[in-house]
């Protein structure tokens, strides 16, 4: 039993690319459900945005990587939103979810259609777009950092993600705490009521949408950055329900929620993989129960049995509270 | 109504001079719905030909259940939109105003069940309820210095209406957290916020316990106090008496009696709706 690898990959998943990625899409889909209400199951397609605004400006369309970022941060996503939100967000809140899933599929599959190779690069997705990223790396390459976790490139992907996390809880923090906050909150709670007392919930709602999906982009731009590659493959709609398990893990609705579900969900999935691995390969783990090749399917029965018992004892999540939860049975 | 016994009747000064009828015009409307159709398929709910809420007063709308009050109310407030007719406030058509700015216009509703927005703080639903805020805009909400002043102001203001509603003790619970007559007494107060003109209440005493009965109605008699006009829908007939200054009743979708509280006991119309028509006369399925 390899200890060290265990403990390594375990604390990598705690706070390693997987965990920035998922844990920005997890704070999209708490503004999107968390404080307004609205249920997305399709950040996915706003993760691709991100990562096909990006690997389109530069790889198909010759851009340099700057007009790669607004593209992919800003144009797509907010595309996006006005495409999904403008005919659904009037409707009740099932009509957006339909809505969404259907959209991230629809994405896939048509970035995936070898009609469009020249634009999206098909199913081999596009590649050699993040060059411009990594020449601003101030690590060494084929050094290994941060007690020897990452190395070079790794390490600066890592740091702009934390950075990029950082400010992304720290401005929701700070929204809602402010009228703004409140009014999102008013809507996810009763949308008549906050209709009632002046407030265009409507547009809220599209706000709301639309500042979820770029926090979303953001995962997606850098997981593809940090991959150099956007394929299709990478965002299946597994990609959406890992968001949404990290963010019931955590807590909806609350700063931290995410953050601390995305790190919580990767630990396990680190930890489950590698501990797994090295019973079977120890013979700890008897060839009827399990063999190596089933390990990868095994510890997402684990993250379900997790989530089973979290749902039984702890449904308001690591982060909720129980008092909150407690009233929506009133 | 027969002259005789007309004359005891007390009538709100406001309403001298206007006639007992549906459809009287008002000295001065704040409120006029006139031609208000709204059908739902066959069935159609609401057919006022014309109503005018005089300013200042409590209006009570009352008729029996299925009458179309909650309909009604709805397209007054402008949550909904009827087929066909105008409804104008402060001489404004409510058909070209989105329902969110009615609000800014000067009209509050609260709702039958009451939406107290129960994972929020008593205060927070308060301070919700003002409205002209800069902190709502987005991109001013991490900005705290440009919206903390006027925020200091509001929260000032939502203190002043929760000491008076006695919900201050409550003030950092969950809204979820009340009871029922709370609850109402919240709704109310939030709508106070708004600074309206025009206060509309839709069943104010539905699920309310007679202990909180009497200061719910002191409370709507301080909104007119204050100048302010009320229009309420009820089915509590000992409210109505109390209360209001004028009623109006509907039965079947139309406005079948107007008049001071007094006079609607003795309307044959309102009596022939609430107890059934002509139940010595043969059925008339003629109608519509």
């Amino acid at each position: 039993m390899d200890w060290g690898g265990i403990i390594e990959n375990t604390f990598r998943g705690l706070i390693g690319e997987q965990f920035i990625y998922f844990g920005l899409a997890a704070i999209g889909l708490n503004m999107h459900f968390g404080y307004t209400g609205l249920l997305n199951f399709g950040q996915a397609v706003f993760m691709a945005a991100g990562a096909y605004g990006l690997s389109m400006a530069v790889a198909t369309l010759g851009l340099n990587f700057w007009w790669g970022l607004l593209l992919g941060i800003v144009v797509f996503p907010l595309i996006l939103a006005a495409i999904m939100g403008v005919p659904t967000l009037r409707l009740r809140a099932d009509y957006l979810a339909i809505v969404t899933i259907a959209a991230s599929e629809m994405f896939r599959i048509i970035a995936r259609s070898p009609s469009l190779d020249r634009w999206t690069g098909s199913s081999d997705g596009l590649t050699a777009f993040a060059k411009t990223f990594y020449e601003f790396s101030p690590y060494d390459t084929q050094e290994r950092y941060f007690f020897g976790l990452f190395i070079g490139n790794q390490m600066w992907v890592v740091t702009v993600g934390w950075v990029v996390l950082a400010l992304v809880v720290g401005a929701v923090y700070l929204m809602m705490r402010s009228p703004w906050g409140r009014v999102l909150k008013a809507i996810r709670e009763d949308e008549d009521a906050a209709r009632s007392l002046g407030k265009n919930a409507y547009w809220f709602k599209m706000q709301a949408l639309a500042l979820g999906g770029v926090f979303g982009a953001l995962g997606g731009m850098l997981r593809a950055i940090g991959t150099q590659s956007a394929q299709p493959q990478s965002f299946i709609t597994d990609v959406t329900f890992f968001a949404w398990v990290a963010l019931i893990l955590g807590g909806a609705a609350k700063v931290g929620g995410p953050v601390v579900g995305a790190a919580v969900l990767y630990a396990i999935l680190n930890f489950t993989d590698i501990f797994l691995r090295n019973s079977v390969a120890d013979g700890w783990m008897p060839e009827w129960l399990m063999t190596g090749t089933q390990v990868g399917q095994v510890r997402f029965m684990l993250i379900g049995l997790a989530l089973i018992l979290l749902a039984a004892f702890r449904p308001q999540g690591i982060f909720g509270s129980k008092e909150e939860m407690a009233l929506d049975d009133r | 109504m027969t002259a005789e016994n007309t004359a005891d009747i007390p009538v709100a000064p406001a309403f001298a001079g206007v006639p007992w009828e549906p459809g009287a015009a008002k000295p001065d409307p704040i409120l006029v719905a006139t031609g208000v159709r709204r059908s739902f398929g066959g069935l159609t709910a609401v057919d006022v030909d014309h109503l005018e809420v005089q300013r200042g007063q409590i209006t009570a709308l009352i008729g029996p259940n299925g009458a179309g009050k909650t309909t009604f109310f709805n397209l007054l407030t402008n949550f909904d939109t009827p087929d066909v007719g105008t409804r104008t406030f402060e001489r404004r058509e409510l058909s070209r105003v989105a329902a969110h700015r009615v609000a800014n216009l000067g009209m509050v509703r609260t709702f039958q069940l009451t939406k107290s927005l129960s994972k929020m703080t008593v205060i927070d639903n308060m301070l919700l309820g003002a409205t002209g805020q800069s902190g709502e805009r987005m991109w001013r909400s991490f900005l705290p210095f440009t919206w903390r002043r006027q925020e200091a102001e509001i929260t000032a203001r939502a203190e002043a209406l929760l000491e008076r509603f006695k919900l201050s003790h409550m003030r950092d619970e969950f809204a979820g957290t009340l009871s029922g007559g709370q609850r109402k007494l919240l709704e109310m107060a939030r709508a106070l916020m708004v600074e309206p003109n025009m206060v509309m209440l839709d069943e104010p005493m539905a699920g309310v316990n007679p202990a909180l009965k009497q200061s719910l109605l002191d409370h709507v008699k301080g909104l007119r106090d204050e100048g302010m006009t009320v229009l309420f829908v009820e089915h509590d007939m000992d409210m109505v008496q109390e209360i209001s200054d004028w009623v109006v009743v509907m039965a079947e979708g139309r406005i079948i009696a107007e008049g001071p509280p007094a006079s609607i006991g003795q309307n044959q119309a309102v009596v022939d709706a609430y107890l059934g028509a002509h139940h010595d006369a043969a059925l008339d399925l003629g109608e519509d």
